[in-house]
């Protein structure tokens, strides 16, 4: 490669985990119906306040001690003043990098195809999320249940060096995000929003100096991984190809946007066009002084992280490494997995029906988890059932399949279709006898030395059960009982 | 026998004594109101049918009031003054409103006020200009102009107000009447349409300072919904009136208070003065200390700047929600950056949009150091000036602008600088957040004019304390515009 690529990112997630939005008291919650969730501060009805939801700043605290950032001595909120239809007030609340926001200058370690890497965090801050439009041709429809959902921005140095990178970094803080609590990070539902800065420079030159740096230019509003890997490569190919052509002073400081249905990223505007939001703090909210214990205790209360619970996989339950980082890749499968095991299943069992057999359906129909009717609780069922060999394996895969998809437990399923082993003994014995009496002359063929035969008669029993009887138990109880003629 | 003119507690106890009746106090004011518009043009909404309510033994129950057109009033026109509100009707009530309400109080009317707060002159709401009832030549100054309108012409005997700058304190000045702003955060702001919340107070308009207290004591509490109102319920500011000031110290300050520093005083200023330097002697007849104190002259000349960048800087951001899409009256245009414009160009006065520029200018990256971060230190500086001398006075105490009320033919050039000082030092209060009262000290060329006692934050029981010492010792107590007391 002649050049080395610099990409930096700017990621939004909302706080989806409150119980209300940032700064009001409306619900925070996903729902498709319009308009519901609002309180007059949401739509800047005259004389409307915010109040600041502690949970809000309880969680991007946490967010902010993961990152390893520094947590400011005072909270103070600003305005970013800017008119739009979808920003009601005509400002949004959110913080700036002075005097401090939630987090800042800190750094994360991250897992891209197998390598370790470190990426500086320049600043974490929370701030408000404005409401969604849909444009309609000449009209637009504003939803207003999203104005004021809590977001948090998380700023980057440019320390990604490929789309790669950038896509195991915004991986890895979606785990984050979901096994902290703080956000379900699901990008179908518009919860994270992402803008990438690309530049290119020499190889051969010291990155660590700023005068070697190419030209930046900012893409927004990519709104999925993949678009982010995608508008990635365009750009690298894009700005090498300039360079190569020696138009390299094409490539200007600009916003440009990504474009899904062209696959290209198209200019916005130029940085010399920058919009000046005219920040000045936010005067009804007052600075709130954050103390060292509060502080302390959250980080005491972050839940264990994906890294941590596959360790804990691993280690005490002996489950491969493969496996772990199956098991832990969406915290909904970890959750799933851990529930079941504590419901008594075993560990290593209960793993190979989840990375074989959940997540092999799951990615056969289509369905995601929360798609499916199988809880841990039917899952530690099945496992029972062919512990005590009331069911097959074979029968139990039947039982996991009518399961996954339906409101039924493993149970009804298996009287639903007459599928129990029948291992009374008693009942077995009882059968047996009958074939014998019911087939003297092959009795007469066993005893004159034609051992063979007892297959027939084992046969029998399982006809007269309709395949229910356990297979064994019925073999050994026919020699007994042959024996005994 | 009319009620209307007397004080809180003779009107109650008329009610307890069942002399006259809640409907008969509403008729009357209503009548009153009639009149004063005719007169003085103070209103904005008269009430049609106000409810009676029960009389309790709470001193506000059944007796009538007005309310600032700025108060968001549920199902009552509520415009701010402004045509960029001209039809718009809320659907909650302002916090200390409902306060009221839950007193037994009575909205009347709505009072006209300089357009959304931004005025000292009474002249610039939408209904048109508020004369003065004890001369129709003359402003009411503001922006709390119809309030204090009506209150001086005994309409009921108090409405609401709000000081940014001096709106409540100004006005009551010039009408005769007591003008109170308490500590910042003690009365909450939810529900009053903001011009610059750093330094917005709600407050109360009345004919005397224990009114004025009662009238406190029903507005204010601490509200979920306001994060800088504090929590006052040990404070009953009625009660605590016992007009014991014995040992009191006060101070006034030489740079304003002494005629030598206006060389073109005219014959207005020079009486002005003289009369509050004669109700010192009062205050020293009461066993107040009263010492002059020098405050460097430079700080003070930079009070009107540091008010105009700030107040402008956060009106220009608190009205942005002015844009026609969610309230207000919708303008017309092929685009919503267009139909915003328009509502914006057509809906404010020439005044207010002179404010926008200058706050958006203040604002700029590029002003925004030099302009409203040098504002902020220096309100720091003021403010910490202040806070010394209230550790060792209970009050500073000051003439109120430059004479009485400033006649509305050629009002357009009240912005004489020698006396700057004088007409702006009201500001302070509005920096520091400080209790602060205006209160009637006599009449030149027959028109009412004031002094204030500016205190320290939560000390507005001693502040009202000493007004209400003095207004004692004075003649004014009650007074209306033209009618015996």
């Amino acid at each position: 490669m002649k050049y080395k690529v610099l990409i930096g990112l700017e990621m939004h997630c909302e706080i989806s985990e409150t119980n209300t939005k940032v700064f009001s008291s409306a619900a925070n919650t996903f729902t498709d119906q319009p308009n519901t969730n609002i309180r007059p501060v949401d739509m800047a009805f005259p004389g409307t306040l915010p109040v600041i939801n502690k949970e809000a700043v309880r969680k991007s605290l946490m967010a902010s001690i993961i990152l390893n950032c520094t947590q400011p001595e005072y909270v103070y909120f600003e305005r970013k003043n800017y008119y739009y239809p979808d920003l009601p007030k005509g400002f949004q609340i959110t913080q700036e990098t002075k005097p401090a926001p939630i987090g800042i200058y800190g750094k994360l370690k991250f897992e891209c195809n197998g390598e370790e890497k470190e990426i500086r965090i320049n600043n974490l801050h929370l701030e408000e999320d404005a409401a969604s439009s849909d444009h309609e041709g000449r009209s637009s429809k504003i939803n207003y249940n999203r104005a004021g959902v809590p977001l948090l921005e998380l700023v980057t140095e440019p320390d990604l060096r490929s789309a790669d990178e950038a896509v195991a970094f915004l991986e890895t803080m979606r785990s984050i995000y979901q096994y902290a609590g703080i956000s379900e990070a699901d990008s179908k539902k518009g919860q994270i929003r992402c803008d990438v800065n690309v530049s290119i420079m020499e190889a051969d030159k010291d990155e660590n100096d700023p005068n070697n740096w190419g030209t930046k230019v900012e893409i927004k509003n990519v709104n999925s991984f993949g678009g982010v890997r995608d508008a990635i490569n365009y750009e690298i190919e894009r700005q090498t190809e300039l360079k190569e052509q020696g138009r390299y002073d094409e490539v200007e400081q600009e916003t440009r946007r990504w474009d899904e249905d062209s696959m290209s990223t198209i200019r916005m505007r130029s940085k010399v066009d920058a919009i000046d939001y005219k920040y000045f703090v936010e005067p009804n909210i007052p600075k709130i002084k954050l103390s060292k214990d509060w502080v302390e205790q959250i980080r005491k209360e972050i839940p264990k992280l994906a890294h941590e619970r596959k360790e804990t996989y691993i280690n005490e339950y002996g489950i491969s490494d493969y496996d772990a980082t199956i098991l832990v890749k969406e915290k909904q499968t970890a959750d799933f997995y851990e529930e079941t095991i504590s419901l008594g299943a075993d560990p290593k069992i209960a793993s190979n029906w989840i990375t074989t057999n959940l997540l092999g359906s799951l990615n056969k129909l289509e369905l995601t988890m929360d798609d499916i009717k199988l809880t841990p609780n039917s899952l530690a069922e099945i496992i029972k059932l062919v512990d005590t060999k009331e069911i097959s394996s074979k029968q139990a895969k039947d039982v996991f399949q009518e399961c996954l998809t339906n409101d039924k437990t493993p149970k009804e399923v298996v009287k639903e279709k007459g599928m129990t082993q029948m291992s009374d003994a008693g009942e077995i014995t009882k059968i047996a006898n009958e074939v014998l009496d019911e087939n003297p002359e092959i009795v007469e063929k066993y005893k004159s030395g034609r051992t063979n035969v007892v297959d027939f008669l084992v046969g029998q029993i399982m006809k007269k059960t309709r395949g229910t009887a356990n297979p064994t138990m019925a073999r050994s109880t026919m020699l007994e009982e042959i024996e005994k003629r | 026998m009319a009620y209307m003119n007397k004080s809180i507690e003779e009107i109650h106890k008329a009610l307890i004594n069942k002399e006259v009746t809640v409907d008969e106090l509403i008729k009357e004011s209503l009548e009153k109101s009639k009149e004063v518009q005719n007169d003085c043009n103070a209103f904005v909404t008269i009430l049609e049918d106000p409810k009676a309510v029960e009389v309790t033994d709470d001193l506000l129950s059944g007796i009538p009031y007005g309310v600032k057109d700025n108060y968001s009033t549920k199902d009552v026109l509520s415009t701010g003054s402004s045509n960029t509100l001209k039809d718009y009707v809320p659907f909650f009530t302002a916090t200390s409103i409902e306060n009221l309400e839950k007193h037994g109080a009575i909205m009347v009317n709505k009072t006209v006020m300089d357009e959304f707060g931004m005025g000292g002159t009474g002249t610039t709401g939408h209904t048109g200009i508020v004369t003065n009832p004890w001369d129709k030549t003359r402003m009411c100054a503001g922006s709390s102009a119809g309030s204090a309108a009506a209150v001086a012409a005994g309409v009921y005997p108090y409405a609401t107000g709000s000081d940014t700058g001096d709106s409540i304190r100004k006005p009551a000045a010039y009408c005769g009447i007591v003008g109170y702003k308490p500590t910042y955060g003690m009365i909450s702001r939810y529900g009053l349409f903001p011009f610059a919340s750093s330094l917005d107070h709600c407050g109360a308009l009345t004919r005397s300072v224990k009114d004025a207290a009662i009238v406190t004591d029903g507005m204010k509490g601490i509200d979920k919904y306001d994060m800088t109102s504090w929590d006052s319920k040990d404070i009953n500011l009625y009660d605590s009136i016992d007009g014991n000031v014995k040992g009191k110290k006060l101070c006034y300050i030489k740079e304003i208070c002494d005629i030598n520093m206006y060389p073109d005083a005219d014959d207005e200023l020079k009486q002005h003065l003289q009369n509050f330097h004669e109700k010192l002697e009062l205050a020293k007849q009461l066993g107040m200390e009263v010492e002059e104190v020098s405050v460097d002259q430079t700080l003070l000349n930079a009070v009107p700047s540091v008010y105009v960048v700030i107040s402008c800087a956060e009106a220009t951001s608190n009205m942005s929600n002015l844009t026609g899409f969610i309230f207000g009256p919708r303008a017309e245009g092929d685009k919503w950056d267009v139909e915003m414009k328009n509502y914006r160009t057509q809906g404010f006065s020439p005044l207010i949009k002179r404010r926008f520029v200058i706050g958006s200018y203040v604002l700029q990256a590029q002003n925004k150091d030099r302009y409203f971060h040098n504002a902020q230190r220096v309100r720091r500086l003021l403010v910490d000036k202040w806070n010394e001398l209230f550790e060792k006075y209970d009050a500073v105490i000051l003439p109120v602008g430059s004479g009485p009320a400033k006649p509305l033919e050629g009002s357009k050039n009240i912005l004489d600088q020698s006396t700057a000082v004088l007409e702006d030092h009201l500001q302070i209060g509005n920096f520091g957040g400080f209790p602060s009262i205006t209160i009637p000290d006599g009449f030149v060329n027959n028109l009412p004019v004031a002094l204030n006692i500016t205190g320290k934050c939560y000390d507005d029981v001693n502040v009202l304390n000493i007004a209400y010492a003095l207004e004692s010792k004075m003649d004014y107590k009650g007074q209306t515009a033209g009618g015996a007391k």
